[in-house]
């Protein structure tokens, strides 16, 4: 999304964002990923990372509008929030006359959440067709797979019995994700929302942390940092 | 006392509903959001004369904060429409996250506070409002006087960047501020001067004040009144400078003695000028239902209240 296909100012980062696309991370407990990217396509320097998690800095552990960092515009953490939150932004778009797009991002266990629903609900009763939200669907949260907590059934089915276009994609796939994001565009503007459920593994690509739940909360040790580094080609020490 | 003639008798959410209409014809930012509650709300005159700026949102509260939030971002003024116990408890972590410290220009409007919401019961009079709404940083809160100044207030806020908890209610009482009188947030109302004690309300209360201090001064006792339409951020300026006339005060509140308008007032002196101080307000209860003005008397916030806690401060002092 930040790299291909959303049409933003990074140097130039305005809240009110009028004739650019928005992104709205929900799932405020990705913030490192979500920062790294931020960085990385110029909102504020890659050195800024390192400040994450620590006092006075700008990189809150769960993202934060109070301490100014570009690219955020709604804190996140609390879960639930973010679907009405980028619907709102979306209907402002519509009141502006702005074509331009709205994007969510929301994790799975998330979904439990019943503000999501009420959201999903408002959203296709009202015909907000500007909208993208994406679902990270890796099936784990902190205390177990997400089907053990409290299983989501048929995600797909319940979405589309919301309302809502949905289509699916691998997370993990680059080709894939930009066919499918492309899909989702042409599908926008025709009185319905768009949500791309996008299977994902957590821990993708470091074998000690796939096919667990126990990552999710908890940060790796300096030799544990290392081992999944050297597993990872693309990783970057820019940092 | 020809400064309290009634000019009418109405209810401060249709005051709310007039001044959003005004809004409407004259701010085209300005949005608003409802959960099932026009009608109560009055909202209906802006939904009409706006039906493009007009969201129904259904019984979803947690997705109207939500969605009032997200559309502050291109600069829409939202002013959200439910009941206070709607309009704070049940969405109090959607306002604290994404409008309190998202530091959202979300304009939270509460009608049917406080028990004077009547026969519905304890369910929906809530208690608590004021308290929850002025702990979170960022929020304004006010509490209009009466049908006059809740349409100012209405006005008033949209002018004001940030976020706002407006508290207003359902029962017809007396009109006594001026249609052209001016309002400011944070700036206390001194209604009356006098020297034996300060009166200081808010809300309904403000009346039922006015009532007790006509009997207060028939028994000879110089009442200073204020008016304080502002719980957040409080004119200490305005306490300071009464109770160092009167050197003691009587706050009077439709919420709970814990975390109102008394406590604030209570912190005020605390820090600055240590003075005896009664409450009239309701005390660790919920309430039940009722006729509005027999529920006031029943849970100790009516005029003759105000007026035995007058002469109780009063004997407090030196």
């Amino acid at each position: 999304l930040y790299f291909d296909t959303m049409k933003i100012e990074p140097e130039n980062f305005s809240m009110d964002g009028i004739g650019e696309d928005l992104f709205f991370l929900s799932n405020g407990h990705i913030s490192p990923v979500w920062y790294s990217i931020l960085a990385r396509r110029g909102y504020f320097p890659v050195s800024e990372l390192a400040t994450f998690r620590k006092l006075s800095s700008r990189l809150q552990g769960h993202p934060s509008v109070d301490k100014h960092l570009p690219g955020v515009r709604m804190a996140s953490g609390s879960l639930g929030q973010g679907l009405s939150v980028a619907i709102g932004a979306a209907l402002t778009k519509k009141i502006n006359k702005d074509a331009s797009y709205v994007y969510s991002l929301h994790g799975d266990g998330e979904l439990q959440e019943g503000q999501i629903w009420e959201a999903a609900m408002y959203a296709a009763a009202n015909g907000v067709d500007n909208i993208i939200a994406t679902i990270d669907y890796n099936g784990r949260q902190i205390d177990g797979d997400v089907d053990d907590v409290l299983s989501l059934g048929n995600l797909n089915q319940k979405w589309q019995a919301f309302g809502w276009i949905v289509l699916e994609m691998d997370g993990h796939n680059f080709i894939d994700m930009h066919n499918t994001i492309l899909k989702a565009h042409s599908l926008t503007n025709e009185g319905k929302p768009v949500v791309i459920i996008m299977k994902t593994e957590m821990g993708h690509g470091v074998d000690y942390m796939m096919g667990s739940h126990k990552w999710h909360g908890v940060a790796p040790n300096a030799e544990q940092l290392e081992k999944a580094l050297a597993q990872l080609p693309e990783t970057l020490g820019d940092y | 006392m020809k400064e309290f003639e009634v000019l009418g008798n109405k209810d401060t959410r249709s005051g709310f509903g007039e001044g959003l209409a005004e809004l409407g014809r004259n701010n085209p930012d300005v949005v608003a959001l409802c959960a099932d509650l026009t009608g109560s709300l009055k909202m209906d005159t802006f939904k009409t004369e706006n039906p493009e700026r007009f969201f129904q949102v259904g019984i979803a509260e947690a997705n109207m904060m939500g969605l009032a939030a997200g559309m502050t971002i291109g600069k829409k003024i939202p002013f959200t429409g439910t009941f206070a116990n709607f309009s704070t408890g049940r969405v109090y972590d959607q306002i604290r996250q994404s409008i309190a410290y998202s530091h959202k220009n979300v304009k939270i409007c509460a009608s049917h506070a406080g028990l004077t919401l009547g026969e519905d019961g304890a369910t929906h009079q809530i208690l608590e409002d004021i308290g929850m709404m002025k702990m979170l940083p960022n929020m304004t809160v006010i509490v209009p006087a009466d049908f006059n100044q809740t349409k100012q207030a209405t006005i008033a806020i949209a002018e004001h960047e940030g976020p706002v908890y407006l508290r207003f209610g359902r029962p017809v009482m007396p009109i006594f501020i001026k249609p052209d009188a001016k309002f400011e947030i944070g700036k206390a109302d001194v209604l009356k001067e006098g020297k034996d004690v300060t009166i200081i309300a808010c809300g309904h209360l403000v009346w039922k004040s006015v009532e007790a201090m006509k009997i207060l001064e028939e028994q000879g006792v110089s009442v200073e009144l204020i008016n304080m339409h502002t719980i957040k951020p409080l004119d200490e300026e305005a306490i300071l400078k009464s109770v160092g006339k009167t050197g003691c005060v009587v706050t009077a509140e439709e919420h709970m003695i814990n975390g109102g308008l008394g406590d604030s007032v209570a912190q005020v002196l605390a820090r600055n000028y240590p003075l005896p101080q009664e409450y009239v307000g309701v005390n660790d209860t919920f309430g039940e239902s009722g006729d509005p003005m027999e529920l006031m008397t029943k849970y100790g916030i009516d005029t003759p209240n105000i007026v035995e806690a007058a002469l109780k401060v009063i004997k407090r002092k030196a």
